[in-house]
């Protein structure tokens, strides 16, 4: 079974791409028998993908060297592509980590979907977005994993935009799937970059090319394409300043945020810079600058969730902040605290989207966090599932997030000692932002689920196969840590690294302190919103610009609707302008001159016969005269024949 | 002694009285005439060149020929126009047909 799995690796994308077709040309009238298949075939993934990182983790030579098996996709002179799949630990993990969300998320969509008209398309969706997310997973190639790439971004699209009839989510769709282009076009660029300099995009040759890369190129170029190409995952990854699509898309159904907008899509970018991280590593500027964007993504993104209202919305800023977290740990070269994080975080965030979804339920769709309070009597379940997901993010022991947030801000303080100048603001920034990320979450979980009940809300435990996914969900949130604990003698990091494995010694006063941190935040949330001892509302006050900014999210969206209605519009103006009375000027007039002309010419043609046999002669009598008399070389240029 | 030039002279007059009565006159039968009168202008010319250049052979007679054939068809069908002309306008003044204008 490990041994047919692991060789037959490319079934476990395959599967789900036939539950999509299926879904789509037959089985769409029968909504039941859509979702029934659809979740068998992830669940054979799931299965699948189980055996694969059971034969992975028995095969320790993987870590140096992966198991690539390839294809020839297409070669022509001077460009030759492979296509296949790739195994190593940070796959596999990848692989655990999609099948398992997907799986759960198609559980849940069942009682969550219930009785919508689009359920069977919905189910389609959901099972192309896994077909596309698990090739990205495995993809050996940066082609192949380019043309995931798109897929999932289509698939995001689609679901974003499913309730199409409402305003706002086709608005949230076009914008989700326009921003990600901008960056997709700098991802695009940067790939045929590297393709007309190392000549090849397969992973592990780059792998093997990077290390003297000197000989292709010079590190200077080498910084500026890593740094357009990384274009694509700050757009993919939700990274500032491309990052206004993630918190939009919360206008799609809850379960499409939990799985793609939270758990695995949007880790794409943090993955492909993981994936090709070895040739950041070469150059030190490119990889400052992915730590720059990633802690002040972390930081800038926590700030806002402070004052936003809309229980989606603060995970949403909440997600970018993490994934913030995940760049800068790949900023510091630390493959393993980031894919840590990143598996971690799809264990909570997953969770808590999943209790989102489940409070929108049971109260039809009212979104803000004040108009909820003291859910935890009727919706005991979901709220302490919810818990238990906000301590993981805020990172109280021996919680998952804990571990990995961790791991994160020691490599980050380690990174501090070779390049203090950048680093260690990096590392103040992600410190308080971890204070930040607990005080914004429990001022959530204090004024949704506790305080006092609002008389007008009627809710509701969620059925059974919502719960069921919450529940397996929360105990990954609380045990999922524990493969990387930094006591273990062959733990996460042992596996999921890049270049030689050294045991990092546990760091018992960063532990104290941001332990201490996330306290006093969560601590500050109870004084100010469930015992109110200090009032929200005059710290608002008192903050007033802050505050302002924070909850207009930094006018970032309107800065980029006056940009396009400035520049671009007032380009277009310029342009339409000149098309109008220059271009069309220049057709036009040539067609007034014709017409003017004719309307003057017009008035020789007589129509008396004999008014025109006297032309005809009179010319017959010019030439004639010319020849015998003119210049004859004149008038043979016209006459053809001459002296 | 008749020369060439002679006639080509005859020649000449008769092609200007032609093509005066086919630029000035206004009645249509009159100018099919003219016509006529300027073709056999060039039957005059053909045939006198073919004798005084010498060459041997009758190739200015054959297209005199060929000229006089082409006339008489010419006519017929000119004869039949202007007789359709006088069916649709009752007149044949050629300043009556000028509608062929913009």
């Amino acid at each position: 079974m490990v041994e047919f799995a692991m060789h037959n690796a490319w079934l476990i994308p395959l599967l789900p791409a036939i539950a999509f077709a299926a879904i789509a040309l037959l089985l769409w009238p029968w909504p039941k028998a859509s979702s029934t298949f659809s979740i068998l075939m992830i669940l054979t993934s799931f299965v699948l993908a189980l055996a694969v990182v059971y034969g992975v983790y028995t095969q320790p030579e993987l870590i140096e060297k992966s198991m690539v098996y390839t294809t020839r996709w297409f070669s022509m002179p001077g460009l030759r592509i492979d296509v296949g799949i790739m195994l190593d630990p940070t796959s596999a993990m990848m692989l655990w980590v999609v099948t398992l969300v997907a799986l759960l998320v198609q559980i849940y969509s069942l009682g969550y979907m219930e009785g919508d008209p689009g359920f069977s398309s919905f189910y389609a969706y959901l099972s192309l977005f896994a077909a596309s997310m698990l090739g990205l997973v495995l993809s050996s190639n940066l082609l192949q994993m380019f043309v995931f790439w798109e897929l999932v971004g289509l698939c995001s699209y689609l679901l974003i935009g499913f309730w199409f009839y409402k305003d706002s989510a086709r608005e949230a769709a076009k914008k989700a799937f326009i921003t990600t282009r901008v960056g997709d076009f700098g991802l695009l660029i940067g790939l045929l970059s590297l393709q007309l300099i190392f000549g090849t995009l397969n992973i592990p040759e780059l792998a093997e090319k990077a290390v003297n890369f000197q000989n292709y190129v010079s590190a200077e170029t080498l910084t500026l394409v890593l740094v357009v190409l990384f274009l694509g995952p700050i757009g993919k990854s939700g990274q500032f300043p491309l990052h206004v699509w993630l918190p939009d898309a919360m206008e799609g159904p809850t379960p499409v945020s939990a799985l793609i907008h939270a758990a695995t899509m949007v880790v794409a970018g943090v993955y492909l810079v993981g994936r090709i991280l070895f040739l950041f590593k070469e150059v030190p500027a490119a990889m400052h600058v992915v730590a720059i964007i990633g802690g002040f993504t972390a930081f800038f993104a926590a700030t806002i969730a402070l004052t936003q209202t809309e229980m989606k919305r603060i995970l949403a800023y909440s997600t970018v902040s993490q994934l913030g977290y995940m760049m800068l740990a790949l900023g510091a070269a630390s493959l393993t605290a980031s894919m840590f994080h990143l598996m971690t975080h799809a264990y909570f965030k997953a969770l808590m989207f999943l209790g989102a979804g489940s409070v929108l339920h049971a109260l039809h769709g009212k979104a803000h966090i004040h108009e909820m309070g003291g859910l935890y009597k009727k919706m005991p379940w979901t709220t302490w599932t919810f818990v238990i997901g906000a301590l993981a993010i805020a990172g109280i022991p021996p919680l998952a997030g804990f571990w990995s947030k961790d791991e994160i801000l020691l490599v980050v303080k380690e990174a501090a000692h070779e390049a203090p100048g950048i680093y260690t603001p990096l590392f103040w920034l992600a410190l308080i932002t971890a204070f930040l990320t607990a005080f914004y979450m429990f001022r959530q979980v204090f004024t949704a689920f506790f305080g006092p009940e609002k008389p007008e809300n009627h809710p509701h435990e969620a059925p059974w196969n919502m719960r069921l996914p919450l529940i397996i969900l929360a105990f990954f949130s609380i045990v999922g840590g524990w493969v990387g604990l930094p006591w273990l003698e062959k733990g996460f990091g042992y596996w999921v690294r890049m270049g030689e494995f050294h045991h990092a010694e546990p760091d018992y006063v960063l532990m104290g302190v941001s332990v201490l941190l996330a306290l006093a935040g969560i601590y500050l949330a109870y004084l100010m919103y469930l015992k109110k001892a200090i009032d929200p509302d005059k710290v608002a006050e008192k903050f007033g610009v802050l505050y302002k900014l924070s909850y207009h999210k930094y006018y970032i969206d309107e800065i980029y609707l006056w940009f396009n209605q400035m520049v671009v519009d007032g380009m277009g103006k310029i342009l339409y302008w000149v098309d109008l009375y220059i271009v069309d000027g220049i057709v036009n007039g040539i067609g007034a001159i014709t017409r003017g002309s004719g309307a003057v010419l017009r008035y020789t043609t007589t129509g008396n016969l004999q008014t025109y046999a006297l032309v005809i002669f009179m010319v017959i009598v010019i030439i004639t005269l010319y020849f015998a008399f003119g210049d004859a070389s004149f008038a043979s240029l016209f006459l053809g024949g001459g002296k | 002694m008749i020369t060439l030039a002679h006639y080509m002279l005859l020649s000449a007059v008769l092609f200007a009285i032609g093509l005066f009565g086919v630029l000035s006159k206004k009645n249509a039968i009159t100018v099919l005439v003219s016509t006529e009168i300027m073709l056999n202008a060039v039957n005059l010319n053909l045939i006198a060149i073919n004798k005084y250049i010498g060459v041997d052979g009758f190739y200015g007679q054959l297209m005199a020929i060929f000229v006089i054939a082409v006339a008489a068809a010419e006519v017929g069908v000119g004869l039949g126009i202007i007789i359709s002309m006088y069916r649709n306008k009752e007149t044949i003044s050629l300043d009556e047909f000028n509608f062929l204008k913009w």
